[in-house]
């Protein structure tokens, strides 16, 4: 494979059955790489597309600002294009995510607002909106709302596993943003209308929810509940063994938000043996371990023990 | 036997500050009536006119009731049901 420049080698993952973790011969989980883009995660996708349909649509010109409340990869993968483009970027993210993070950030130039532990995203969102109503001139992608998020995966991730894998029954990601799940999930529905489209969503522990408000909640607004067939929450604990059975089983070091997408695909596929009847199941792993290292779940001593490590921290 | 309910820090005032109850009841509906006898208070905090409030999120064994049949969804004894705070995804 050849391209022309850095940013044209965003997409066209492999798609790799996973031998050891399939259920049976003919209930097959397949894993879509999205690791093997540029900065290491899927939102190279989401976050390129964004910016070039803001230059199309005359959004974005030539010394814009790009803000952007973010807690990890779509900062990333915008600040790298945002360097390789000349666009200065800011991004606001919670104040209790990991070093790795933020020396990522930092390396491509990206400015970083903290915004406080308390609410997470949430709190992240709200404060880049205010930071946007004070600087009119910042160009806020938003990647919660912005239909390009969708639009990245529906042009591109979606036809990509419809290509590879004609006989595709399942598509399991994870439930962020919603992105990715809309536009895989739209493309497929459209040329496969009996695919169904699970979201797995992380579910914490109490420190992370503590603060929450139940009348203060927050759904992306790119979120259609009618693209998808079922959703489910998974914990850290099941993120976590399933995180280590994928490196231990498949030798594949992936993030713990992927170890939450396994779980819920090795359910379905769990469901269709019973059930006898033949599956595809390809889910996401959107990102690498690297970014996870310092917590320390990769090398801990057992799954209780890593369980322990992620205590309090937003995992996904 | 009963159904196991977890409930969320934020609405612990109203069970004492137990983070699991057990209720009965042969759909949420009942199972949140239930509730509200021992715990006066809560099930206006989850349910308006008859639906879940928008920003609240029902699990059964995992899954989300509002994929099921919301609050109409039949559970059991033996399940176990999560209450929690719809929120935005965390590493984006």
């Amino acid at each position: 494979m050849r391209f022309d420049s850095p940013l044209a080698a965003v997409g066209n993952t492999p798609l790799v059955r996973l031998p050891r973790l399939s259920p049976s011969q003919d209930v097959r989980i397949w894993a879509k790489l999205e690791d093997r883009n540029p900065t290491g995660s899927i939102k190279d996708r989401p976050a390129l597309y964004m910016i070039e349909q803001a230059e199309k649509d005359g959004r974005l010109t030539p010394g814009c600002t790009i803000l952007e409340p973010t807690s990890g990869n779509t900062g990333i993968s915008l600040a790298m294009a945002a360097r390789l483009k000349g666009y200065r970027i800011v991004c606001v993210m919670p104040e209790n995510t990991s070093r790795e993070r933020r020396e990522l950030l930092s390396m491509w130039g990206a400015e970083i607002i903290s915004s406080p532990a308390a609410g997470g995203s949430n709190t992240a969102v709200r404060v880049a909106k205010e930071l946007a109503a004070e600087h009119p001139d910042w160009v806020m992608l938003y990647q919660y709302g912005n239909p390009d998020n969708a639009g990245a995966h529906y042009t591109g991730t979606g036809p990509e596993i419809l290509a590879d894998l004609p006989s595709v029954t399942h598509f399991v990601a994870g439930l962020g943003t919603t992105g990715t799940l809309m536009g895989v999930g739209r493309y497929l529905r459209e040329h496969k209308p009996d695919v169904a489209v699970v979201a797995a969503e992380p579910r914490y522990d109490d420190l992370v929810y503590g603060l929450r408000n139940l009348d203060e909640g927050f759904v992306p607004e790119l979120y259609d509940a009618e693209i998808l067939t079922t959703r489910f929450s998974v914990g850290s604990a099941d993120a976590v063994a399933r995180t280590r059975e994928l490196l231990s089983q498949e030798g594949i070091f992936a993030g713990i938000s992927t170890g939450a997408v396994l779980h819920a695909a090795i359910g379905i596929g769990r469901r269709a043996v019973r059930e006898g009847v033949p599956a595809d199941i390809v889910f996401v792993v959107a990102d690498g371990g690297w970014k996870y290292l310092s917590t320390g779940v990769y090398t801990a001593e057992s799954t209780e023990a890593a369980v322990e490590l992620l205590h309090g921290q937003l995992w996904a | 036997m009963a159904i196991e309910v977890r409930i969320p820090t934020i609405l612990r005032t109203y069970t004492d500050g137990a983070k699991a109850v057990t209720g009965s009841g042969s759909t949420l509906s009942e199972l949140f009536a239930d509730l509200d006898t021992n715990h006066p208070g809560i099930r206006e905090r989850l349910v308006e006119k008859d639906e879940l409030r928008r920003f609240v999120n029902v699990y059964l064994n995992d899954e989300d009731v509002r994929f099921l049949d919301g609050i109409n969804t039949k559970v059991a004894d033996g399940d176990s049901v999560t209450i929690l705070p719809a929120v935005a995804g965390g590493m984006r």
